[in-house]
């Protein structure tokens, strides 16, 4: 399933360098996703993927090299301008809106499928009114995609972290992306909610065809998922390849175990 | 179709069942229960009636408090929403007041003034200078966050209240002030004894206009705009991931609520009859802060009965000063009436937050939770 070779792959990442002061956090990493390719990145912590997604949705700049996303550049645009092209991410730890309810987050989700201004906004009726009904339909059927029903109308902020794991893929999934971040969607869960978890990202790709990125620790999901995995450590490529060689490729297991003794 | 089985189905469950939503539409409307329809409708009924009930001066505050509660809705979307705490409300209000005040003037008055006494003229032109005014701020908010941006609109009041004082030919000069716009609804003059008295007549028209402006208000809160404005308040960066422009939301969130301020600082003085410069300050910026702070963070109805609460705060130490024989009503003693209003904001404020930071509409929503589970109330 590693898409068709005739496709330009949807996004291309080309000898990226980012540094903070003397920290190089993203040192010449190349790699790209196919359409329709279910891509991980793997590392140690503080390897540099988080720093990766950072990149490619527009919050940190690099001082070198090239993005480039279903044919046009990344570079320089502003976070919003990047959601708009079709870019949508989850984040390592939930970046829901705490105080909004499950579908008042997931309708953030649509906020620039939302055509309407402040103006009719203010009068509601009519434009206003038809983009939410309608937009509030294109949710309800995310919310019965991911399961959501029973807590719709309740504060992101009282649901169990599992729950709101859920809620932040349902608002990224409500973009309608073409390209679709995860960033440690089973960090922190346990073997049920992980299992869903697994269930929804293959469900993501089976049922809505959308290319994924997915960093992650746990190693099982990873091997399961996965098309192709790059390995980085210390913002440096180490491999990249299908999951199986990866797995006995000797320079991750030095990346992860350490140096093997040879006398 | 509407006697379609299907029909007929849906207009029984509806009936029947008021709580039972059959479309998003209605799911989604203003008043969506039997109950809310039924409190507002009283309320409003109510509200309007209030002039055959009470004593002039009583109308006279009330009317003030509907034209801060509108101030007070204003920067309950910048502060509440959007999370943009801005002292610079005071200023957009002093905006707001002076542009009302030169449309309306007597032209052949002291200061400057057109004669045009129409409000559906004066007060839309008011709210839209103080609206751009807003606007041209809001870059600052773009750059800065937090109390850097309170700082800044700091500046903004005081170099606004030093504008004020010196530019006499607008605003009659520091120490004379200037008659406050004059009020003609369709040539109908409202800020004098007609049909009725001049404070009925006031307080029928501010609390039109504050109906007006919290429904309009209440839309943009629960549109797509609204949503924009909570998120950028929760977390900024994680708004503009998922694809809200900040800089263009913050700017809305500026005009908007300049507006507001800029048509409260219009009605507000309309009861008095003169305005002096010095008005515009600091302290009327805490009190909008206060207004939103006390009545509930993040909601309309919060703005509107905290503004209620400050606007009759006056006539509770008032009463309090002849309760008591120790709160003096003469200003040369040290504790009069007016410094026991001081010390109230202050206790009011370190009250609320410290035993109920969702404020009145907090309080409101504990009292409904505890009737709608009686007797299994906790």
């Amino acid at each position: 399933m590693t898409g068709d070779p005739e496709l330009a792959p949807i996004l291309q990442f080309t000898d990226v360098r980012l540094a903070f002061a003397g920290v190089r956090a993203i040192d010449g990493i190349t790699f790209h996703v196919e359409p329709s390719e279910l891509f991980a990145i793997i590392g140690p912590n503080g390897a540099g993927k988080t720093s990766i997604f950072n990149v490619l949705s527009g919050v940190y700049r690099p001082q070198a090299g090239e993005v480039s996303f279903a044919g046009q550049s990344l570079l320089g645009r502003r976070p919003h301008q990047i959601a708009r092209l079709g870019l949508a991410r989850t984040f390592q730890n939930v970046e829901l809106f705490a105080n909004l309810t499950v579908l008042e987050n997931l309708m953030l989700g649509r906020h620039h499928h939302i055509a309407y201004g402040p103006l009719s906004a203010l009068v509601w009726l009519g434009r206003a009114r038809r983009a939410e009904v309608a937009n509030r339909a294109a949710v309800e059927e995310i919310i019965d995609f991911l399961e959501l029903e029973q807590w719709r109308r309740l504060p992101v902020g009282m649901l169990p972290f599992g729950i709101q794991k859920r809620v932040e893929l349902g608002r990224a999934l409500a973009m309608q992306p073409k390209l679709l971040l995860l960033d440690e969607p089973v960090g922190g869960m346990n073997v049920e909610e992980t299992e869903d978890m697994a269930r929804f990202i293959l469900d993501i790709r089976e049922e809505l065809d959308i290319p994924v990125i997915l960093v992650e620790h746990d190693m099982g999901l990873v091997m399961d998922l996965a098309d192709r995995v790059l390995v980085v450590d210390f913002g440096r490529p180490v491999a990249t390849g299908k999951p199986g060689e990866i797995q006995h490729h000797p320079e991750v297991i030095r990346a992860y175990l350490g140096e093997v003794s040879t006398t | 179709m509407r006697d379609s089985y299907a029909g007929r189905l849906q207009r029984r469950a509806t009936t029947r069942r008021p709580l039972l939503h059959t479309s998003y539409r209605s799911d989604m409307a203003l008043l969506n229960t039997r109950a809310k329809r039924y409190a507002v409708l009283a309320l409003l009924l109510v509200g309007m009636s209030l002039p055959f009930l009470l004593p002039d001066a009583f109308l006279t505050e009330l009317a003030g408090g509907s034209a801060y509660a509108i101030g007070a809705i204003g920067l309950m979307l910048l502060t509440g929403f959007a999370g943009q705490i801005s002292l610079g409300h005071a200023f957009f209000a002093g905006v707001g007041f002076y542009t009302a005040a030169v449309i309306s003037g007597d032209p052949d008055g002291r200061a400057l003034g057109f004669g045009v006494t129409e409000i559906l003229i004066w007060l839309p032109a008011a709210g839209l200078v103080a609206a751009a005014a807003g606007a041209l701020v809001a870059p600052l908010a773009t750059r800065l966050r937090g109390l850097y941006l309170a700082i800044v609109t700091l500046g903004l009041v005081f170099v606004g209240e030093r504008v004020f004082a010196q530019w006499s030919a607008v605003t009659g000069g520091g120490s004379a002030g200037r008659p406050p716009p004059t009020v003609r609804l369709f040539g109908y003059r409202l800020d004098a004894d007609g049909a009725f008295t001049k404070p009925q007549q006031l307080f029928w028209l501010m609390l039109v206009l504050l109906v007006v402006f919290a429904v309009v208000a209440r839309n943009l809160a629960r549109s797509n705009v609204g949503r924009a404005f909570t998120a950028i308040r929760d977390r900024d960066i994680a708004a503009g991931v998922i694809g809200v422009n900040l800089t263009k939301q913050k700017t809305v969130a500026f005009a908007i609520s300049s507006f507001y301020a800029g048509c409260a600082g219009a009605l507000f003085y309309t009861t008095v009859l003169n305005v002096n410069p010095n008005q515009f300050n600091l302290f009327l910026s805490v009190l909008f802060i206060v207004m939103v702070l006390i009545g509930g963070v993040g909601t309309i109805s919060g703005a509107i009965a905290g503004a209620f609460l400050i606007a009759l705060l006056p006539r509770f130490t008032d009463a309090l000063a002849e309760w008591l024989p120790f709160i003096s009503t003469r200003p040369q003693d040290v504790l009069n009436d007016s410094v026991t209003r001081f010390v109230l904001y202050g206790l009011l404020i370190i009250g609320f937050l410290l035993f109920e930071p969702r404020g009145l509409v907090g309080i409101w929503s504990r009292i409904r939770n505890w009737w709608t589970t009686f007797p299994f109330s906790y």
